[in-house]
């Protein structure tokens, strides 16, 4: 699985696209700090865009990846190699670099501009970590459909599909629900609903951590309560890391029952 | 400072024309080892100066017009035994004195200083730390406050009291006061024709200023920072607030500026920056709100109950999460000509008034008004979605809510 | 070497293998033939286990292969369409697999023999068909295994490296290897082959030697027997 994780990422380092990644949030991060000078504001900004663009990323270049590597995967197929290494190597290699550009992109204008010497350190590590495992689980997704799914275009569709779903559709559905149901308490059904939606529970747990939190007035208190304590925060993680988990173990389940 | 004073003694004796009046030093070598022999013996229109030292003394009362003044800033201790310095007499000077440790009761209001009754006095440059309450006025006339220091250590509002409190008091002045970590900053009940100037509120546990039931007040060039609610203006009327800072008072129920129950006040030239809500008005009549500034707080402007015959103008309205929030009818109130960071209309015939009306009110803000749980989807991607196309084609948000002469530019 | 007992494989309607009955010995030269559709490369796979069958079992060496990954070591397979990733150069391909397989293996002899040292530093998307074909063939020969599979081996190389190829595979028959091969090529076939089997819509129609085949259709020509067997009946 080494093996093949080291080609993998060997094999992207070589691809424009993840330079394109890099220098793409490289820039967002000079921009955001020039224009607002203020670590901890472009924090929040930063987390506008990464609930929204990390998980659109990861999934059009997942998808992509697996599409493209059709022929490296067949040529391993036929090696003797168990064929959850090969799957497993490749997912590890895009989510990975995908990862490592996030936390280089972001990390070295924030560096440069004094992070160490700033209270939002924890808070910045909080989203680059919440960052990196949206990485891993909207990569996780898209393989998932790219290996149910053979047509290159079908697939694709699925995926931005799957992308609009999370990020848009599903929190119109809540919003709506939350309306229907206005006279019920709500607390409970808020938590869960946003745990049920990695982008929703990673928005949460970084608005949580800011100032802004003070916004949410009674019903962030409910949130800060449940997410606030050691053993809401590790359900939180433990449900991020479900997220990731489960499409991994069904693209390898997937995998050794597909024919190639 | 002391020949101004003594001068000032000479000129009162001399307009009482009994004896000169006598100054009483009170130090370890003294004549007077302790502040109560000295009061004791002091005679009306008398001064009493304390030398440097530390005076381990409690519930001294003053009963006859004397000048209290320290001379490098002496202590008193009160060991927490309770009240330290009562003043019940008119005409009453203290000045340049440190006073720590109040007791802390259940059932009685110790204070650093407490004036009952009193008319004339003036309470000036003092130390008080390690309070239960501070300064507290008991219906006092004609009275001044003025640049003192207070600084509590209060953690919790039960166990904690006041900086200055002033009860059934009028024609009050409090002037460059500097007050941290008490209760109530300022607190006003009952007290009418006060004038709060240039003091320093903040890091307190509830208000950095608090008025109920008093009118004709003003208060102007204050700034309230980190309070842990803000400033609190209740069942009063007649109110003036102006060239007031109100800053960083960020909570979950927290606001810079709470009016309940205000008619006929004036709101101008205030800074609210950077509070979970800038003010939050729960009924208000006939108050303007005029040349504002709001910047960075998460409401500008929380309008709850029924509020009539209100107009903000001339205000402006910077990168505040949300602008406004209604949950009422609108009532005529009317907003004209103020500056909104968010509008994105333009000006053709350049006479410095956007062209398009604005709508100050969100469809999420709106949303959160109707179902306050709805707020989870706070900075989610589908409500900026939705919020602009609320903008781009207006269906959900009240019509006759818009400043229909909107600034281009902020006003300075 | 190679026993596959009543092999079934549908792609979802469509029935590709229909109870393969087959027994390679070791040591031996066998063609798979059989028109486009027939099954051939759906065979060569389930062997390799990049198709899992539906019913049946497979074993090579005596183990059945069923969820196994480790056999493939004594493999070499040339798959039909060399398609290899694009944008690694001829040199880093064969140092990757080489790498990935931790086998001896003694690639510098078969790039001498298809003339491939001018190609080691081009990427593979630049390279001809034709050569993208000698890469795969120096990639199956470099390792020594004792199964060797060729999917169509003969496809786009010019006639010097065809008959390369024919020594190179002659070579490995005579250090007692298996040789499994299909091929559309009969004179190829015919050349190099010591069994050929024919497989026509998932079914086996005939088994056995060149020879035997021509006998048993009465038809001197090979390609003519093969149309023979491929109208009539079953010959195993």
């Amino acid at each position: 699985m080494f093996k093949i994780l080291k080609y993998s990422v060997y094999d992207l380092m070589r691809s424009r696209w993840s330079y394109v990644y890099l220098l793409f949030y490289l820039m967002l991060g000079f921009v955001l700090l020039f224009l607002n000078n203020d670590l901890s504001k472009a924090v929040i900004t930063l987390m506008n865009i990464i609930v929204v663009l990390v998980p659109l990323i990861g999934t059009i270049f997942g998808i992509m990846y697996y599409y493209n590597s059709k022929e490296f995967t067949d040529l391993l197929l036929a090696q003797p190699i168990r064929r959850s290494s090969i799957f497993l190597g490749l997912y590890l290699g895009v989510a990975g670099s995908l990862s490592l550009s996030l936390i280089i992109g972001l990390g070295l204008p924030f560096l440069i501009y004094g992070l160490f010497k700033s209270g939002v350190i924890w808070d910045f590590s909080l989203l680059l970590l919440i960052g990196t495992s949206l990485s891993f689980i909207f990569t996780a997704l898209s393989f998932n459909i790219a290996i149910s799914q053979d047509n290159k275009i079908k697939g694709f569709g699925y995926t931005v599909l799957l992308w609009l779903f999370m990020a848009v559709i599903y929190d119109g559905l809540f919003l709506l629900s939350l309306i229907v149901f206005e006279e019920y308490p709500l607390d409970r059904f808020s938590i869960i609903a946003t745990m049920l939606n990695p982008i929703d529970l990673s928005r949460i747990l970084i608005l949580l951590k800011l100032d802004i939190a003070a916004l949410l007035g009674y019903t962030g208190a409910v949130f800060q309560k449940f997410f606030g304590t050691q053993s809401g925060l590790i359900i939180a993680l433990c449900v991020l890391m479900l997220w990731t988990v489960f499409p991994v173990w069904r693209l390898l389940h997937r995998a050794e029952r597909k024919d190639f | 400072m002391n020949h101004i004073t003594l001068l000032f003694l000479f000129l009162g004796v001399l307009w009482h024309g009994a004896r000169p009046p006598a100054v009483l030093e009170v130090c370890d070598s003294c004549t007077y080892k302790t502040v109560t022999d000295a009061i004791d013996s002091a005679q009306a229109y008398d001064t009493i100066l304390i030398k440097a030292g530390t005076y381990k003394e409690f519930d001294l009362k003053i009963r006859k017009p004397l000048t209290i003044l320290g001379q490098d800033l002496p202590t008193i201790d009160g060991q927490n035994q309770g009240e330290i310095l009562t003043i019940q007499s008119d005409e009453v000077t203290i000045g340049g004195i440190r006073i720590i440790n109040v007791g802390t009761s259940y059932t009685k209001d110790f204070a650093a200083i407490r004036v009952v009754k009193s008319k004339d006095f003036i309470i000036r440059d003092m130390v008080l730390e390690h309070l239960f309450f501070g300064i507290y006025l008991e219906k006092a006339t004609r009275g001044k406050v003025l640049n003192n220091i207070v600084k509590g250590d209060a953690e919790e509002e039960f166990n904690s009291g006041n900086g200055i409190q002033l009860w059934h008091c009028t024609f009050i002045e409090v002037i460059h006061n500097h007050i941290e970590k008490v209760r109530d900053g300022i607190y006003l009940e009952f007290s009418d024709n006060i004038n709060i100037t240039g003091n320093t509120s903040k890091n307190n546990v509830r208000y950095g200023l608090h008025f109920m039931f008093s009118n004709n007040d003003i208060y102007q060039g204050n700034s309230f920072v980190n309070n842990g609610a803000g400033v609190a203006v209740m069942f009063s009327k007649k109110i003036i607030m102006k060239r007031n800072v109100f800053k960083e008072n960020w909570g979950t129920a927290a606001f810079g500026l709470l009016l309940k129950e205000i008619n006929d006040s004036e709101i101008l030239d205030n800074h609210f920056l950077e509070n979970t809500i800038g003010i939050q008005v729960e009924g208000a009549n006939r108050v303007s709100y005029s040349n504002n500034l709001f910047r960075r707080n998460g409401w500008a402007v929380k309008v709850r109950g029924a509020c009539y015959g209100n107009t903000f103008s001339g205000n402006s309205f910077i990168n505040n999460s949300f602008d406004l929030s209604y949950n009422s009818n609108i009532n005529d109130n009317v907003f004209k000509r103020n500056y909104w960071s968010e509008y994105t209309g333009y000006d053709l015939d350049k006479n410095g008034i956007g062209d398009v009306p604005y709508r100050p009110v969100k469809l999420f803000s709106y949303i959160v008004n109707r179902t306050p749980e709805t707020i989870v989807l706070l900075r989610s991607f589908f409500m900026d979605l939705i919020d602009f196309s609320e903008k781009v084609s207006p269906a959900f948000t009240p019509d006759n809510l818009v400043d229909a002469y909107p600034l281009m530019k902020q006003k300075l | 070497m190679i026993l596959i007992e009543n092999l079934h494989k549908k792609f979802g309607k469509n029935k590709v293998l229909q109870g393969v009955e087959l027994n390679f010995e070791a040591g031996g030269i066998y063609a798979i033939l059989g028109p486009n559709g027939s099954g051939k490369s759906t065979l060569i796979k389930c062997i390799l286990g990049m198709v899992l069958p539906d019913q049946g079992s497979l074993s090579v060496s005596g183990h059945s292969i069923r969820g196994k990954w480790v056999y493939r070591e004594q493999i070499n397979y040339l798959p039909q369409i060399a398609d290899f990733p694009g944008n690694l150069k001829v040199k880093e391909l064969l140092s990757m697999i080489k790498d990935l397989r931790g086998q001896p293996s003694e690639e510098s002899e078969l790039v001498k023999l298809f003339e491939l040292q001018s190609y080691l530093d081009k990427k593979l998307s630049t390279l001809s068909g034709g050569t993208k074909q000698k890469v795969n063939l120096v990639l199956t020969f470099m390792f020594d295994s004792s199964l060797l599979i060729l999917d169509e081996p003969t496809t786009g190389l010019d006639p010097s490296s065809l008959i390369s190829l024919k020594r190179l595979i002659r070579t490995e028959k005579e250090m007692g290897k298996t040789i499994l091969l299909s091929s559309h090529i009969m004179q190829f076939v015919e050349e190099i082959a010591d069994e050929i089997v024919y497989l026509l819509e998932g079914k086996i129609y005939f088994k056995g030697s060149i020879n035997s085949l021509k006998e048993l259709t009465g038809e001197n020509d090979v390609e003519h027997a093969i149309a023979a067997i491929a109208t009539t009946k079953v010959y195993v």
